[in-house]
């Protein structure tokens, strides 16, 4: 008995709005709302709740056989959460169901995993967090930003508690290997799940492609395919941005048909529906699969050129990564949030000067080129960049600033502690105060002083020496 | 293929765009092999590349019969026509030109500029016209820009073979929208006698389309290309302190030199170590002189007056960015040129230049806030500016007068019904 695993990958990202260098240092609001919510009532209308219902009947005819995965990420919650919170409840209501799983990722859909290892481990636990607020479920599987990963993401995916993680069946990494087996990590000990991208991409990319010799593509020849896989094989991992139900592929395309003819077709081949947690539970991984450099589900390459293969993009991330460690030593919520938008993987996807052909605007987002892309990120990041600085100057070491602010920070801690201890000296002392009036004031001050003075040398060393012992 | 262009302007005597496109057009068609082109231009000095096409001197030829010997032609015109060719023309004059002033040989004297009594060039080149369309030999004619459109209609309609007219500029952008009546009805008549009108750009063809009353299905686009700059590995740029962002060109209404003053007074007003140069000279030169001094910045900003030949090349070779804010330019081929030495520009998107060039910054010739967050980030942000150095050369070399040859040259065989 086959299965199939479907899920998606759900994000859109907070638009930044035309962002002139004349605001820098001035201008601290980044975004455009207006189109933002655009943005996201479009979503809403044409995929996030159709698409929604859509598998909620199909979930309920089925008794609950049919099952879907999701990736989405902290910041399209937010904004969903914000613009249309009936998306939620319908997500809440999936979940209620049972048969829906959520994938971990990280919060802000964001290059992490690549730049900035405590970041990642951040945003990956905010997620689940969030996650865990919204649907009362827990992730178990990881599936990063546009499926990018490495043996090296792999093993911090698996530090973080998940046992499985997606990742793309690129044919250089696979090699003969078939995509519909589990593969054991090199070393870590973590699950990799390869998306069958050929079958994906017969739903996401070609459904509507009139061009194609398949087309049109029906559940029934869609389920026949996977009927014709060897039978070792036991399941087929379908990935895919939700775009690919309503906005990618329109409604008049007949995808949302496609989609609730398919748990007919597959039980009568009695092909079963899976959650990934269910994949990873009823297989068994073979094969080691190990890919040195880093891979995603993008183009025929399968690589990161499409958000690091130029230099603006390379300044971008460089610029923007180089402050990981001080944002998040501060507390001011502002630049935390900003923090999150501004790594959003869209923003360099856009700065990709790799389809650029000046006709489309396909790849460029709401910008006329990757030159504005980029020109606009960059003010915005310079203006962020400041506001960083503002509050820790660049002048000063990471580590000697992490121990300033701890002592800052556990000042009043240590204020209350050493009033106690004068409070207990003083208690004390009133009784050898009676016997002896006129000294022991004096004697006391001095050696409250001393204490004092050693006790915060001592946190100071014991801090200074902290984030040593962290890396 | 024979074709017949009739121009104004052929290198290495130039004073405008004109002449650059004309060679670099006629040199790109002749790399097909199979064409050859006679071209007509009015004052040719002897030292104009022949290599790939035939010139003819509009004051060479004769337009009314006069009796003279083969070494007096010879002595007179020699250098720049075969004695033989002239008496070959001169057994074509059909029609009596003896209104016109002629020398003892009949020819007519032109300056080859642009005179005050262009008017009168114009209808002198018409005559010409008509003794080479008679002297025959070609199969369809090509007229470049509105000065030789009489000539062209005239050889049309002595010879019977389709006209193609190809336009470099409109007088809509010559002039702001205040056309000349004169040039418009010569512009007009050109393009109504047309069997198709090239033009240099899509906005050029919006223009002929819309305010010359054009069929479109007779309007195509040809965009003009570059010639590969045989120094491009030579040129140098002096490492200094400060950014050059320069403006290079005629300082006139048409280019747009108060938007890039404009532009300056953004950037510096939160940028130092930038400086701003005006090369060129131009009846608005005075009054931008004055404007950068109004604002402030007349420490910043710098006028070279003009520049020829290899100094334009090395002032676009030492900039950090190239800006042309033309609010009306069919074409445009010096952000190509800058492109050429690795020079970033910025280009408004009322050239012509800006639709096939991707690796540039394209904005409203009047949003001047675009234009100084432009140069703002090529010169703060050296990402910025190393991709549209590397990406722009890389991209202008591929533009190539060879393919646009190749488009004229569809055409021809359209018209021709060849195809």
């Amino acid at each position: 008995m086959k299965s199939i695993c479907l899920y998606f990958q759900l994000h859109e990202p907070m638009q930044l709005k035309r962002y002139r260098f004349f605001g820098i240092g001035t201008d601290h609001y980044y975004y455009n709302d207006f189109a933002s919510e655009d943005t996201i009532r479009y979503w809403t209308e044409n995929c996030c709740l159709p698409a929604n219902n859509t598998l909620l009947e199909m979930i309920r005819s089925t008794n609950g056989k049919f099952k879907v995965a999701f990736s989405i990420s902290g910041l399209m919650l937010e904004l969903l959460e914000q613009y249309a919170p009936e998306v939620i409840d319908s997500f809440r209501e999936l979940a209620d169901t049972g048969s829906v799983e959520f994938l971990g990722e990280t919060y802000a859909h964001s290059l992490s995993s690549l730049y900035d290892t405590n970041e990642f481990k951040q945003q990956v636990k905010l997620h689940s967090a969030k996650i865990h607020s919204l649907f009362d479920l827990d992730t178990k599987v990881f599936c990063n930003t546009e499926l990018i990963y490495s043996d090296e993401i792999g093993e911090q995916v698996a530090k973080l508690g998940f046992k499985g993680v997606m990742v793309e069946g690129a044919r250089h990494i696979m090699g003969w290997k078939s995509s519909n087996y589990l593969y054991k990590h090199p070393y870590a000990d973590l699950t990799l799940m390869p998306r069958n991208y050929e079958m994906s991409d017969n739903i996401a990319v070609r459904f509507s492609n009139w061009g194609w010799d398949q087309y049109p593509l029906t559940a029934e020849k869609f389920i026949g395919w996977i009927v014709s896989t060897p039978a070792e094989e036991k399941f087929m991992m379908l990935g895919m941005n939700y775009g690919a139900i309503g906005v990618y592929n329109h409604a008049e395309s007949g995808i949302y048909d496609f989609l609730k003819a398919l748990p007919y077709h597959a039980m009568m081949n009695k092909i079963t529906f899976a959650t990934p947690s269910e994949i990873l539970a009823n297989n068994k991984a073979g094969d080691v699969l190990s890919s040195t450099e880093p891979i995603s589900w993008a183009d025929e390459e399968k690589d990161l050129s499409p958000w690091t293969g130029n230099d603006l993009q390379g300044e971008a991330l460089q610029k923007l990564y180089s402050v990981g460690e001080r944002v998040r030593l501060c507390t001011d919520k502002r630049i935390k949030y900003d923090w999150l938008n501004l790594q959003t993987s869209q923003h360099f996807y856009f700065m990709s000067t790799k389809h650029f052909t000046g006709n489309s605007q396909a790849h460029t987002g709401q910008y006329e080129s990757p030159y504005e892309a980029f020109m606009n990120y960059m003010n915005v990041l310079s203006d962020f960049l400041q506001r960083v600085d503002e509050q820790y100057p660049t002048s000063i070491e990471n580590e000697e600033l992490n121990s300033l602010l701890k002592t800052i920070n556990n000042q009043e801690q240590q204020i209350a502690e050493l009033e106690e201890e004068i409070e207990k000296l003083k208690a004390e002392k009133q009784e050898p105060e009676k016997e002896i009036k006129k000294a022991a004031p004096k004697k006391a001050a001095p050696k409250k002083a001393a204490t004092a003075k050693k006790t915060t040398e001592k946190k100071a060393g014991e801090k200074k020496a902290a984030p040593k012992a962290k890396k | 293929m024979n074709a017949l262009m009739f121009g104004w302007e052929f290198p290495p005597h130039i004073l405008g765009g004109l002449g650059t496109a004309s060679y670099g057009l006629t040199r790109g068609m002749s790399l097909q092999g199979d064409m050859h082109i006679t071209f007509v231009i009015p004052h040719p000095q002897g030292d104009e590349d022949q290599s790939f096409l035939h010139i003819i001197g509009a004051n060479n030829v004769p337009i009314v019969w006069k009796e003279t010997s083969w070494d007096r032609v010879n002595q007179l015109i020699g250098h720049t026509m075969h004695p033989d060719e002239f008496f070959h023309l001169r057994e074509n004059i059909r029609y009596d030109f003896r209104r016109i002033g002629t020398n003892e040989i009949g020819c007519v004297d032109f300056s080859g500029r642009y005179p005050n009594n262009l008017m009168e060039e114009i209808s002198n080149y018409e005559a010409v016209a008509s003794v080479v369309a008679h002297a025959g030999g070609f199969d369809i004619i090509h007229s470049h820009d509105w000065l030789t459109y009489p000539a062209g209609i005239f050889a049309k309609n002595i010879s019977g073979k389709p006209l193609v007219i190809h336009v470099h500029a409109t007088d809509f952008d010559r002039s702001r929208g205040n056309v000349n009546p004169q040039v418009y009805d010569i512009e007009r008549r050109g393009m109504d006698a047309a069997d198709h009108i090239i033009c240099v750009s899509n906005l050029t063809r919006r223009t002929v389309i819309e305010k010359y009353g054009q069929n479109p299905a007779k309007v195509s686009t040809v965009h003009n290309a570059v010639e590969p700059l045989a120094e491009a590995d030579k040129v140098m740029k002096t490492p200094r302190k400060d950014k050059v962002v320069t403006f290079l060109g005629r300082i006139t209404m048409q280019k747009g030199p108060e938007y890039f003053v404009e532009a300056a007074h953004r950037v510096l007003q939160r940028t130092k170590n930038v400086r701003f140069v005006m090369a060129g000279s131009g009846d608005m030169m005075n009054q931008m002189i004055h404007l950068a001094a109004s604002k402030n910045i007349a420490d910043k900003f710098h006028f070279t007056g003009f520049l020829r030949g290899k100094q334009v090349t090395e002032m676009l070779a030492e900039s950090d960015v190239y800006i042309m804010p033309s609010v009306s330019e069919p074409f445009g081929i010096s952000p190509l040129e800058a492109m050429q030495v690795g020079t970033p520009t910025i280009v408004s998107k009322q050239s012509g230049c800006a639709e096939i060039l991707n690796n540039a910054i394209k904005v409203d010739y009047w949003d001047i806030d675009a234009m100084a967050d432009a140069i703002h980030a090529i010169v703060s942000y050296p990402a910025m500016y190393k991709s549209l150095h590397e990406l722009g050369e890389e991209e202008v070399n591929r533009i190539t007068w060879e393919s646009a040859g190749r488009k004229v040259r569809a055409i021809y065989d359209k018209v021709l019904g060849w195809s």
